[in-house]
């Protein structure tokens, strides 16, 4: 790791006031930033710890209204009892995230903030058609995630908070790749008052993406049955030593039907 | 450069470090706590797991002066005096372990789950919540046989005390 | 059997260190003034070096010292060798190319290192390192074995032409190239054998001291054999005459094979220790030893098996080209041939063997022994054409391994080794009960209804350990001998040290040595203690390796141990005026049979070291040394059964079911053998299912880090089922044959039998990758 500066923030405010520094990160579980800058492919000169902040902490559930704070750990996120009974997909899938030890310390606005291709959480938020809440506005799914490791947000603008509310039906299924444990292939399926969305993350050579194709045929009829026969097109998918994007393509299909099983289970 | 204070294994400890130093190395090069490894680069072998405020964590992934004004447990700190923690025991009595440089981080790991999972473990529990553990030597076959053991042991014991407790 | 003694499931000395924290690895050693080193290491699978600018590096803070493999070479150190002369069919002698500690002109691999910078500290040296300015010119380069035998290559080394390091023989061509002509069936079958990552769990590490003083090194080094260590670095690496350098390998996480070969890293810190005068520490990081630990297996083969109009074998042709990357690594000629092409018989009667084996150079890390080292690419070879061969015949597995079984003992195979015992019907018989074989075809039909394709498939594996007799392997071209050493100690109170030349790294040495001692004197295992690990300590040995520390270690320790008792019972029948005939060694003491006339084990001790009463001429004190030298391998072997379920929507495959019925000879401590078979059915199942270095055209390695090259987990796994039935080994004291590696060997073919059954045909390689899989279900014809 290069030399860094760490500066603990106590508010919003103040994190926002310590990332002028240099070219300063923000800091929230440090789950992908401390690997990446432990073998020096991140190397920012200060890191801005959000960590500390309470008012960042913490899932509401209100009728089917959720709100998660932005460091909110997996962990907290796999095991909250009133998630689960309106959201268990999403429980599910935090559960699925890393290892006991990385849910303990990763976040779920470290997550979708850092927007990596294979991590889990990005496909929910938009299969979910979540907000993400920032110190700033409040965005969109659909709008927030601009590709591999690319986001809406700003500089100094922090994600506070995700909101959604539950739809009727939620599912995700997960194919990790065998090393590393990530996502090779992520589906999380809705049907909620506003039709079915079906993200994928761990394929998409441009990161989360919505499969018209799945979409497509869930809506006609929100079950596994209805994507017998259905395929994907691999044009757009990633290729690497685990998996061809044949096989993604291959995948999506096969975790959507898991993911639309578990919905309707 | 940032003073790092801790309560580590019940003492309080402080130093100060470089901000890049990870909690690891602080725990092995300032405080001389050897006993907790690092055996990758990328977060997923677990050798440095140790419990922070209580829980499994990867000390190889959390920069020491983040864990400032935690409470940290290391395999040094798990056993009570001469009596060895009802984990090690167990991993001692089930042949859990051939070199021992994984060891460590399995038993925090270990002692973590079992504390999540109060009602008890199955294989496959054990064997999925082990994700963040990498053992060469064991196969893992004696390490899940030493947690499940563990495991009734402590549920045992906990029962036993609740029911004199009432 | 005593309760602590010789067969009993005892809990190990060595664990209270371990799970308390308390082990002592090389990282944690500390030296007064010690400073970190990082090494420069080439991007670049194969280049020129035209320039190497320090100057940026050396003003770095911390900075102690940047230093280059000119300066290395002018202070007289040596080039890495090979200890294992191989000579091609044609008589020449292997080619082996230069290999320098710090590359000089050219590097040949990624991860080939160049340049050392200590510092006070370690990111200091890092961030000094990536400082040093290296001028490359690129070369063309190759990673493929087959690929760089071909026309228009690029050439590694100016030594080997061609690339090609040896082509070598065993067996009789002629002969079996007529015995396939006669064969009712040839079974042809091309083979690869993936290249595989050793992964100790502990990366490597070497701390070099120099005491300027004394004139005298100290190297604490991640080794399975530190004497070997020590002879390599002064005999032929000139860093320091024995006598001035001691290597200590401490607690060691795991080895595997990858800790036996003297490395670049640990010759460097030492001479950099006296260039910069402080002691220098270098741990590895996980990529480092992904780059630079000896890689093992990569092969590739094919083969002819012929079958007479009964289905026994009439003859087998192999031939194989074996990758051994871009320097020979200390042990690496013997892997892909003595220690590979002696085992092609496998557990059968087979007339007439002949194989072929070309070991090549490429640009990638060096190729060495791997745990089993050249028994697992050997049985891979027979278990998976045998598995084959049978589909062809149509004759069930099973049927066709009995048909050829060797059933009389000894028996010569046409591959120079002569097994000694077994009985390899009964390895099976277990295996196939404990399977419940005969129950698969209803467990099949039931997976059938969950839409899951199962399989079941079976390897009968043979190996070769009790490594080696050493004028036996000295006519086949090792540089040394490899007998193990022993000096059992006994105390005047009657406690034992064992000092051994074997290292332990996992096996539980610490108990299963003691427990031999309990067994012979009484002596509870509290009082026994095991050293091993340091040239200060102990006397010459040959360290751990090829399952040997119980056939051959051991074996130096009864050898000892023979002795004290000699000279106990001869104090013990002068003490007790008895015929030393006469007496007996019994629950810690010496009787005279048949009487109640005794003297306590201490006593006689005691007697020996105060020598007021000593047999007349007998020298005072109890302490003997022995070195033992094999007579033979040892071949322990048995028969594995794998069962899998595949789910074809995604190709992955699930181990249901793992039996392994082996024959070790005698067991000295039951729970630490059958550790060690989960442990190498582990990483047999992980070649099978799940590893492979893979390196892209540019000679990258593309699985350098546990993101990318897969690691068998907890849940990639199921529980064992192992068992042993074991028929002595008559070629050494105590009957043990090995039980190290087993596990490794034995397993792969299993897998990948069970696999190819499940998707009916055997278009497959390993690792059988759910992608793969999935793609050999739509590419695949049935059989």
């Amino acid at each position: 790791m290069y030399s860094v500066n760490y500066h603990r923030a106590t508010s919003v405010a103040d994190a926002v006031k310590k990332i002028k520094s240099g070219d300063a990160k923000f800091l929230a579980g440090g789950m992908t930033l401390i690997p990446a800058m432990k073998t020096r492919l991140a190397a920012p000169s200060d890191l801005v710890d959000l960590g500390h902040i309470a008012e960042l902490k913490g899932i509401k559930v209100s009728g089917k209204t959720v709100t998660i704070g932005a460091t909110t750990t997996h962990f907290d996120v796999a095991n909250d009892e009133k998630l689960k009974k309106v959201c268990p997909a999403l429980t599910h899938l935090a559960s699925l995230i890393g290892d006991p030890a990385v849910r303990h310390r990763g976040t779920i606005g470290g997550s979708i903030a850092n927007n990596d291709p294979a991590a889990d959480y990005p496909s929910a938020m938009l299969a979910l058609g979540a907000t993400i809440v920032t110190n700033k506005r409040e965005l969109a799914a659909d709008k927030f995630f601009k590709g591999l490791f690319e986001t809406a947000l700003k500089d100094d603008e922090i994600v506070t908070a995700v909101t959604f509310t539950a739809p009727a039906k939620a599912g995700y299924a997960k194919f990790p790749n065998p090393a590393s444990r990530y996502a090779m292939t992520g589906v999380f399926v809705t049907k909620g008052k506003d039709g079915v969305r079906a993200a994928v993350t761990g394929a998409g050579d441009d990161g989360v993406f919505r499969s018209k194709e799945i979409e497509a045929a869930l809506t006609k009829k929100f079950e596994a049955s209805a994507l017998e026969g259905v395929s994907v097109p691999s044009k757009n998918l990633m290729g690497d030593i685990h998996a061809s994007p044949e096989y993604r393509a291959n995948l999506v299909v096969v975790m959507a039907k898991r993911a639309v099983a578990a919905a309707n289970a | 450069m940032s003073e790092v204070t801790l309560v580590v294994n019940g003492r309080k400890v402080s130093g100060a470090v470089e901000d890049r130093t990870l909690l690891v190395h602080f725990l092995r090069e300032n405080l001389n706590l050897t006993g907790t490894h690092v055996g990758c680069d990328t977060s997923q072998c677990g050798a440095c797991v140790v419990h922070v405020d209580g829980k499994a964590v990867k000390s190889c992934t959390m920069l020491a002066v983040q864990a400032s004004g935690s409470t940290v447990t290391t395999i040094e700190g798990l056993a009570n005096g001469a009596d060895l923690h009802p984990v090690q025991a167990a991993f001692k009595e089930n042949h859990g372990l051939q070199c021992g440089f994984c060891t460590p981080g399995m038993i925090m790991t270990a002692t973590d789950m079992i504390r999540r999972h109060p009602d008890g473990l199955d294989e496959a529990t054990v064997r999925a919540e082990l994700e963040g553990n990498i053992c060469r030597c064991t196969g893992y076959h004696n390490i899940v046989k030493a947690i499940l053991a563990a495991s009734k042991t402590m549920s045992k014991a906990s029962k036993s005390k609740a029911n004199k407790a009432a | 059997m005593g309760m602590e003694g010789v067969g009993a499931r005892v809990a190990r000395k060595e664990d209270k260190r371990f799970i308390t924290g308390s082990g002592r690895y090389v990282d944690d050693m500390v030296v007064p003034g010690m400073k970190h080193a990082a090494f420069v290491r080439s991007p670049h699978a194969h280049a020129d070096i035209k320039k190497i600018d320090v100057k940026k590096a050396e003003a770095m803070p911390g900075v102690i010292g940047v230093l280059t493999g000119k300066q290395l070479k002018a202070d007289g150190i040596g080039n890495l060798i090979c200890g294992w002369m191989i000579h091609s069919k044609d008589g020449s002698p292997m080619k082996m190319g230069a290999w320098s500690p710090l590359a000089v002109d050219r590097v040949r691999y990624v991860g080939d290192a160049v340049v050392v910078v200590v510092a006070d500290t370690k990111g200091q040296a890092r961030d000094a390192a990536e400082a040093v300015e290296i001028t490359y010119k690129e070369r063309k380069s190759v990673a493929d074995a087959v690929e760089a035998l071909g026309k228009g290559a690029p050439q590694l080394h100016p030594e080997a032409e061609g690339n090609l390091i040896f082509d070598w023989g065993i067996g009789d061509a002629a002969k079996t190239e007529a015995a396939l002509k006669t064969a009712a069936h040839i079974t042809r079958v091309n083979i690869v054998n993936n290249r595989l990552v050793p992964n100790a769990m502990e990366p490597r590490a070497a701390l070099g001291h120099y005491d300027n003083a004394e004139d005298h090194y100290t190297c604490w080094t991640t080794s399975q054999n530190p004497h070997v260590a020590r002879l390599v670095m002064s005999a032929f690496y000139n860093v320091a005459p024995e006598n001035k350098l001691r290597v200590i390998a401490p607690d060691v996480g795991g080895g595997f094979g990858s800790k036996i070969y003297i490395y670049p890293e640990e010759i460097v810190c030492l001479w950099a220790s006296k260039r910069t005068g402080v002691p220098v520490k270098w741990v590895a990081d996980r990529t480092e030893s992904f780059l630079t630990d000896a890689h093992g297996r990569d092969h590739h083969t094919t083969v002819e098996m012929g079958f007479d109009k009964n289905n026994k074998i009439v003859g087998l042709k192999v031939d194989t080209i074996a990758n051994l990357g871009a320097y020979m690594s200390l042990f690496s000629s013997a892997t892909p041939t003595y220690l590979y092409a002696t085992l092609l018989s496998g557990q059968y009667d087979i007339p007439t063997i002949y194989g072929n084996v070309r070991t090549v150079y490429t640009n990638t890390a060096p190729v060495d022994a791997y745990r089993g080292a050249g028994r697992p690419e050997a049985t891979y070879v027979v278990e998976r054409t045998m598995e084959i061969a049978a589909r062809e015949l149509g004759v069930s597995p099973a049927e066709l391994r009995r048909t050829n079984f060797v059933t009389s003992f000894p028996h010569q195979t046409p591959v120079i080794m002569c097994y000694d015992a077994g009985d390899y019907g009964a390895s099976l018989d277990a295996a196939m009960k404990q399977a419940d074989y005969a129950g698969f075809a209803k467990r099949k039909a039931a997976a059938a209804k969950k839409g899951k394709l199962r399989g079941i498939g079976m390897s009968c594996y043979i190996e070769a350990c009790g490594i080696a007799p050493s004028a036996a392997v000295g006519s086949l071209g090792a540089g040394v001998g490899l007998w193990e050493s022993a000096e059992v100690r006994v105390n005047a109170v009657g406690t034992i040290e064992v000092l051994t030349g074997s290292h332990s790294h996992g096996q539980g040495h610490e108990t299963t040595f003691a427990q031999l001692v309990n067994s012979r004197f009484g002596v509870p295992l509290d009082s026994v203690s095991i050293v091993h690990g340091d040239t200060d300590k102990v006397q010459m040995g040959m360290g751990t390796y090829g399952s040997r520390s119980g056939a051959v270690g051991m074996s130096a320790i009864v050898k000892a141990l023979d002795k004290v008792e000699a000279k106990a019972k001869k104090i013990a029948a002068h003490l007790l005026e008895a015929d030393e005939g006469d007496i007996v060694i019994e629950n810690g003491q010496l009787k005279v049979a048949g009487t109640d006339k005794n003297v306590p084990w201490f006593q006689m001790a005691l007697a020996a070291y105060t020598a007021h009463n000593l047999p007349q001429g007998m020298e005072p004190g109890l302490k003997e040394t022995a070195f033992y030298d094999p007579s033979n391998f040892t071949f322990p072997a048995g028969c594995y059964i794998c069962e899998v379920e595949i789910d074809p929507e995604t190709g992955k495959t699930d181990i249901v079911q793992f039996v392994a019925a082996d024959d070790f000879g005698n067991i000295i401590n039951p729970m630490i053998v059958e550790g060690q078979v989960h442990g190498g059915i582990a990483q047999g199942v992980g070649q099978a299912l799940l590893e492979g270095a893979v390196y892209d055209a540019s000679g990258q390695l593309l699985t350098a880090s546990y993101m990318d090259y897969t690691m068998p987990r907890a849940d990639d796994l199921p529980s064992f089922q192992v068992s042993t039935s074991n028929t002595p080994c008559p070629g050494n004291p105590l009957g043990m044959k090995g039980c190290g590696e087993a596990g490794a060997i034995g397993s792969p073919p299993a897998v990948i039998n069970a696999i190819t059954d499940a998707l009916g045909h055997e278009n497959l390689t390993m690792p059988a990758t759910p992608q793969k899989v999935w793609a050999a279900l739509r590419a695949g014809t049935k059989h």
